[in-house]
């Protein structure tokens, strides 16, 4: 018991732990130093990264969305809004489909409701709006989105279709 | 161009040319001094980011190398906000009283056996005079500011500096004890004879306590509760803003420069080489290695960046003391083990014990 009391009192006074702690922090200076240097470098993504959402089409042109409103009900944070009418041709299409990326969470929810797989998260992560309402993404904007990186979209889907 | 200034500075009044070259020698002091301060924050942010496994600023010019000039930049064009409530007067004072003495200190440090501009015989005495000067500067801060956090933080600030003053005070009677003198420049001139002579060794629990009572003074981690990021804002200086908050910030670093140099002088020997007393006198008549070798200033800001560098290392390392702690280290445990250990110097003074104290 003294012993013990002793020890520690003479551990204390050399300040031992203290240099054991410097040790460690001194040995940590000259390690390699893990930091990314964001915008030249960037990390990997995986296929199921979450970023900014896509409306698709099928290879003939026809949009997939059927208005069937399941992410709408899904979205915990109700960020999507859907309208829909029936068309000349008698199919059930969406007049109206925005969500509001200020109110989105980026769950994946719609994603994974979705029937026809029309609805999608893309890899993209940069970017930004300068506006008000630039946030909020409007049919036509969505769809733009799902034109310009198909392809991209359908490599991840098909990446990850053995887990789904 | 030259000849003429030398013509010209001949024809003015004695006493002037006088001031004119005693103030010449403070801006070659002080100029030299800010840019260390500078320097100093950009050191720290990389250093304890190695430490912490990452890089540091490296965006502003060459490898991060303007960073300081940019956060200088930032904070002089910034506003300076003066809380409605709060005496003006004091409010804009209080900075200038915290640097200051800062810088003021600065006039009795040797740099080399010859460099320092007031060699006075009471330098030691000065030196603990204009640094206790320093705490005034903390307490009409957080008073003139007239705000709870910045008084409770100024309080917690002035208590402890004011503690840790007595250990380090009594940390320099040793010195003074050991080195005969108040001169600083005496003081280094007694420790010379080999590494081994310096006053590292005889008064090795005087060095460790007065560093860590530095640490401790200058409100710096470990013992950094007064400033305390994580759990009262920042302190004393809360309600300050733009160069005014500027203003703390360099006497702060200027502070911890401040003590490295004089722990440099008073334990390790200030100006004097290591290898003296190695090497042969052949060795040091060598031009360029000679000189580098022997004694110089280069010798003195060494020493002093490693007392630096353990500033930031120990920031680094160590996790914040809880006030009642700070209290009990100051008071409890390093004035007693200073006590004893003037005691134990002044045994060994009076018996002449070899190889320090056996010269008077």
């Amino acid at each position: 018991m003294t012993m013990t009391r002793l020890n520690k009192f003479f551990k204390s006074l050399f300040l031992l732990e203290l240099l054991k702690g410097l040790a460690v922090t001194g040995r940590y200076f000259f390690r390699r130093k893990v930091t990314l240097q964001y915008p030249e470098e960037k990390t990997p993504l995986s296929p199921r990264f979450r970023g900014l959402h896509a409306l698709r089409r099928y290879p003939n042109g026809e949009e997939r969305c059927i208005a069937c409103k399941l992410c709408e009900a899904v979205c915990p944070a109700l960020a999507i809004t859907i309208e829909s009418e029936e068309r000349e041709d008698g199919s059930r299409r969406t007049t109206r489909y925005d969500i509001d990326l200020t109110k989105c969470i980026f769950c994946g929810f719609c994603e994974e409701s979705c029937p026809v797989d029309s609805i999608v998260e893309t890899h993209i992560f940069e970017y930004h709006g300068e506006q008000r309402g630039d946030l909020l993404m409007t049919k036509q904007r969505l769809l733009e989105v799902g034109d310009k990186y198909e392809k991209e979209i359908a490599a991840a889907r098909r990446q990850d279709a053995a887990y789904r | 161009m030259i000849e003429w200034i030398q013509s010209t500075f001949g024809l003015l009044p004695e006493m002037v040319q006088t001031v004119v070259i005693i103030l010449l020698k403070i801006f070659a002091i002080v100029v030299p001094l800010m840019l260390v301060v500078a320097y100093y924050t950009f050191g720290e942010r990389k250093i304890i980011g190695a430490m912490q496994v990452r890089l540091g600023p490296n965006r502003v010019g060459p490898r991060g190398w303007l960073q300081p000039i940019a956060d200088a930049m930032k904070l002089i064009f910034k506003e300076i906000v003066i809380p409605s409530g709060s005496n003006k007067y004091l409010f804009l004072i209080a900075p200038v009283l915290s640097i200051g003495p800062a810088l003021a200190a600065w006039a009795v440090i040797p740099f080399d056996a010859e460099m320092v501009l007031a060699d006075i015989n009471a330098g030691l005495l000065y030196v603990l005079a204009i640094t206790s000067l320093g705490v005034y500067g903390v307490i009409i801060a957080g008073w003139a500011s007239n705000s709870k956090y910045a008084l409770l933080g100024a309080m917690r600030s002035a208590a402890q500096i004011v503690a840790y003053e007595i250990a380090m005070g009594f940390a320099l009677v040793g010195v003074l004890m050991a080195g005969g003198s108040l001169n600083l420049g005496v003081i280094v001139n007694a420790q010379s004879g080999s590494l081994l002579h310096w006053f590292w060794l005889p008064l090795f629990p005087l060095f460790v306590v007065y560093f860590i009572s530095a640490v401790a003074e200058t409100n710096r981690a470990p013992f950094d509760v007064a400033e305390g990021e994580s759990e009262i804002v920042a302190g004393f200086h809360v309600e300050y803003s733009g160069m005014a908050f500027a203003v703390f910030f360099l006497a702060e670093y200027a502070n911890m420069i401040l003590v490295s140099a004089l722990a440099a002088v008073m334990f390790l020997g200030g100006w004097l080489s290591p290898f003296e007393g190695l090497l042969p006198d052949s060795v040091l008549e060598i031009p360029v290695l000679g000189a580098l070798l022997g004694g110089g200033i280069h010798w003195f800001l060494i020493k002093t960046a490693a007392f630096m560098f353990s500033f930031l290392w120990f920031r680094a390392t160590f996790p914040r003391y809880r006030y009642d702690q700070i209290m009990r280290l100051g008071w409890k445990v390093f004035i007693p083990i200073t006590i004893v250990w003037l005691l134990v110097v002044g045994i060994a003074i009076l018996s002449g014990l070899p190889p320090w104290f056996d010269a008077a």
